[in-house]
């Protein structure tokens, strides 16, 4: 698979589906990743199971506002720089890249970095998603180190993070992030082939295209949502899917605490019904609840779509009166397991109810 | 008193008002240069009025000239593209999501230079003026005719593109500078598009202006004239000269204001209904509702202050298909109405035709719609009544019933209760609601920022963002006991620490009437 100028704006539309209301627009991404491609070629995307064992693989990842991000975009150099950090802490270069996340910015970030370092990228990432936090990872969840780390900006300042765990790894990443102006690369999780072949979740790459498309082609012939449900249907991680609720926005409550965006979103059915539907976020959607019970809940997918064209929405454009329908998925069963729960399930967001995975739900 | 122009792609209209009075109203065919239509407009309503030109104080123009010749690629430069921005952006090249036949258009004279400010105002890097020196010598040689000039974050702070339209003109003293700063907002890529388009009317915008002026002149107008902006507010003809991209989307404006204006209402839905669509938006205070989407204009995405609006294919021109099931639009027969419609002689069944055989109207020849089947017509009416209510519906601000105002030449297709309405009202002069939005336009100011509220406190920083747009307003020629304001949005910055949040205000007051007698 090769990402060219079509692909590359189907998988950032799958990448923001997947992003469930966080991880920053991929508009921008997709546009550093198209220009990258240009002046580059397209990287070569690999399986995760073609790795050797010894290979290094290495993560990249923008960490700040989407909003500052939106403005300041990448300068390239910084994301090249966050690489050769880590290298030189490591002492090796590289075999392969791969995405920490699929969802929203850090989904095509990636395939720029790939493609000015002339490097694979892995198609696989961390999560099947997008979370807020560097220890929400898959690979922290199973073990792997997330530091040594390199935290760079765009006027080549870095640093080199070690820390005793991926959760102090991100509150001194936080940290940095603020005195480099809010946006800042990042290179975390150097991982090695064997490690990536057990816990990464795999395909997310094709797999983002496929939604992306399955969309666009829902479009032509009128039914976006239905084809979009046809397409994860047909895959392994979100086969479990279905349209949760069909309705309004009748209220949306925004506020920045610790450093996120927190609030609900409520809607109202549109078959004149009466029933409401709360979705929570932290920057993602997190629970979603139809007169006060739970119909999907984190780690589960809960992505707000517009009704008419399948378009999923971001947190910060929902508003007052959009017609939406909010999509439930499954995630990869390596994120639902006990230990994956500790570390992203429902109690990590503070929310006091437990994980039931979504087909279990009436 | 004043005159309102309205410069549509069929018509333009123009009212004449005294105070809050409609002295009269008249429409005339838009013209190949403009100001022949302006000048038999206006023209008319002295004739019917006996109102002398040298009574006019203000006139007020509204006009979609700039955002058709930017979609239709008509009349525009090639404009040197100048962002001051390195080390950072450098991953996205200037114009890189653009369509390629405007690209071409404009020409790829792009220049990336290092300077910049951060999200919070402080200096990212410093303005490498050297190698902006350099680029300007470029442009010179090149013979280009406008720059625009694109600075990180300079919506926060706009020093540094200041100082770079100095060097610029300085070197080169004839040339057009758009600086970002004074069009867009916050998200550089939209802003620099903004700006790059705007700079590509540059010699249109005075060309146009100049045609306004001229007009006024050969009717012996005086007055100062202003030209209506997508927010509904003013610029004076001098600023339109430098800022024409800030016109694009003032049609739909006006109608709404106008709207809210002869409805005596400040919180509404209003339906705008031409020849082939439907324009709803909703009045919050007066003022449209702003769309929170980035906009596209001719294929290239901008984040200009735009009315919410939402297009449906429903006008009085719009095609009615019968068959297993009606259906009405989104293709119409537009202008050629008089010829095509039933009820003018011509073979294709219309809204207009359902809306004289429902009795709703009167015009053309109604003997020929009389053997329209009762079931279609009442199918018709249905469907007509069923559009309307959905797009009202998508555009409400809050389930409460809101009262609906119609507008536009269509407006007679409506003629029952819409849903989720208090009541639907069609006021006098709806069909020259655009131009009566021109005549009562006001003067706005607005600020766009970013506060850390943990360091300053939410009270203070919204305090400190009203006072910036109040004064901007004064600025601009607002009267400043009439300012209010209009609008503010947070936007708390996820991801980051210290309680980030992004301010808007706007406000808006009436424009300090100048006495010319």
């Amino acid at each position: 698979m090769k990402f060219d100028k079509k692909s590359l704006e189907d998988f950032a539309r799958g990448a923001a589906f997947l992003g469930t209301g966080g991880g920053g627009d991929p508009y921008i991404g997709r546009l550093l990743a198209q220009q990258a491609i240009a002046e580059y070629g397209a990287p070569e995307i690999i399986d995760a199971d073609s790795l050797d064992d010894d290979a290094l693989i290495l993560p990249i990842a923008m960490l700040g506002a989407p909003t500052v991000l939106a403005e300041k975009a990448a300068c390239g150099d910084d994301i090249d720089l966050a690489l050769k950090r880590l290298s030189e802490e490591l002492g090796r270069k590289p075999d392969a890249l791969i995405p920490i996340e699929i969802g929203g910015i850090n989904s095509t970030l990636p395939i720029m970095a790939a493609a000015r370092a002339g490097l694979p990228l892995v198609n696989a990432d961390g999560m099947g998603r997008a979370f807020p936090e560097i220890q929400m990872v898959s690979f922290n969840v199973y073990g792997c180190s997330a530091t040594p780390l390199a935290v760079v900006d765009e006027h080549m300042n870095s640093v080199i993070v070690r820390a005793s765990s991926a959760q102090k790894a991100e509150s001194l990443v936080r940290a940095i992030a603020v005195s480099m102006g809010m946006s800042v690369m990042i290179s975390c999780y150097p991982l090695s082939g064997k490690q990536v072949k057990a816990y990464a979740v795999k395909n997310t790459l094709s797999l983002a295209t496929g939604i992306g498309q399955a969309i666009a082609d829902g479009r032509k012939t009128g039914s976006p949502i239905e084809a979009l449900l046809g397409f994860l249907k047909t895959t392994e991680y979100y086969r479990h899917c279905k349209v949760l609720f069909d309705g309004k926005i009748t209220d949306l409550r925004r506020e920045t605490t610790r450093g996120f965006s927190i609030g609900h979103c409520i809607m109202t059915e549109l078959n004149g019904s009466g029933r409401e539907m709360s979705v929570e976020f932290q920057n993602e959607n997190l629970v979603a609840r139809i007169d006060g019970t739970v119909c999907a809940i984190v780690p589960d997918l809960i992505c707000i779509v517009d009704r008419e064209t399948a378009e999923p929405l971001p947190t910060e454009a929902l508003k007052y009166g959009q017609r939406v329908k909010v999509i439930g998925a499954s995630v990869p069963p390596i994120m639902r397991t006990p230990e994956a729960l500790n570390v992203f399930g429902p109690q990590a967001f503070g929310i006091n109810e437990p994980f039931t995975p979504i087909e279990e739900f009436k | 008193m004043r005159i309102g122009v309205d410069v549509g792609g069929t018509n333009t209209d123009a009212v004449l008002m005294d105070g809050r009075k409609i002295l009269a109203s008249e429409k005339q065919p838009t013209t190949e240069n403009v100001s022949d239509g302006i000048v038999a407009a206006i023209k008319a309503l002295f004739t019917t009025s006996g109102v002398a030109p040298t009574l006019i104080k203000n006139v007020m123009i509204g006009t979609t000239h700039f955002t058709n010749a930017f979609v239709e690629r008509k009349g525009l430069l090639e404009v040197g593209v100048i962002r001051i921005a390195l080390p950072a952006t450098k991953g996205v090249a200037p114009m890189i999501d653009w369509p390629e036949d405007i690209a071409q258009s404009i020409g790829h004279h792009c220049y990336m230079i290092e300077g910049g400010y951060q999200c919070d105002g402080s200096l990212n890097a410093p303005l490498d003026e050297k190698a902006l020196l350099q680029a300007v010598k470029e442009i010179g040689k090149k013979g280009l005719k406008t720059v625009a000039v694109t600075g990180l974050f300079s919506s926060v702070n706009a020093s540094m593109e200041e100082r770079a339209k100095d060097i610029i003109l300085n070197e080169l003293p004839d040339i057009s500078v758009t600086l970002s700063s004074t069009i867009g907002r916050i998200g550089l890529l939209e802003r620099e598009n903004a700006s790059i388009m705007n700079a590509s009317l540059a010699h249109m915008s005075a060309r146009v202006v100049k045609s306004f002026s001229d007009a006024l002149k050969r009717l012996n107008i005086t007055a100062p004239f202003y030209i209506s902006q997508n927010d509904g507010t003013l610029m004076s003809a001098e600023y339109v000269e430098k800022y024409p991209v800030l016109t694009f989307a003032s049609g739909p404006t006006n109608s709404m204001r106008g709207a809210a204006y002869l409805s005596g209402l400040k919180d509404a839905i209003v339906a705008d209904i031409g020849g082939t669509t439907t324009d709803i938006g909703m009045l919050s205070n007066g003022f449209p509702r702003e769309s929170t989407v980035p906009v596209d204009i001719g294929g290239v995405r901008t984040n200009f202050r735009m009315p919410d609006i939402l297009a449906i294919g429903l006008g009085g021109g719009s095609i009615i298909k019968t068959g297993d099931a009606l259906t009405i639009g989104p293709k119409s027969v537009g202008y050629k109405l008089l010829q095509d419609s039933l009820v003018f002689g011509g073979q294709t069944l219309t809204t207009s035709d359902i809306a004289v055989a429902a009795g709703y109207a009167d015009f053309g020849d109604k003997s020929l719609v009389k053997h329209l089947p009762a079931k279609t017509i009442a199918d018709a009416v249905a469907e007509i009544h069923a559009l309307i209510t959905e797009g009202v519906d998508r555009m409400k601000l809050s389930a409460e019933p809101v009262p609906l105002v119609l507008v536009g030449g269509g407006s007679i297709l409506v003629n029952q209760k819409i849903p989720g309405t208090s009541n639907v009202i069609t006021p006098e002069h709806a069909s020259v609601a655009n131009a009566v939005g021109a005549s009562i336009a006001q003067i706005g100011g607005e600020i766009d920022q970013v506060y850390s509220y943990d360091e300053v406190g939410r009270e203070t920083a919204l305090k400190t963002a009203k006072d910036l747009a109040v004064q901007a307003a004064i600025s601009a020629g607002a009267v400043p006991d009439s300012i209010i304001v209009t609008d503010m949005e947070e936007v708390p910055l996820a991801y980051v620490p210290g309680g980030a949040v992004r301010v808007r205000v706007k406000v808006a007051g009436d424009l300090a009437m100048e006495d010319n007698s």
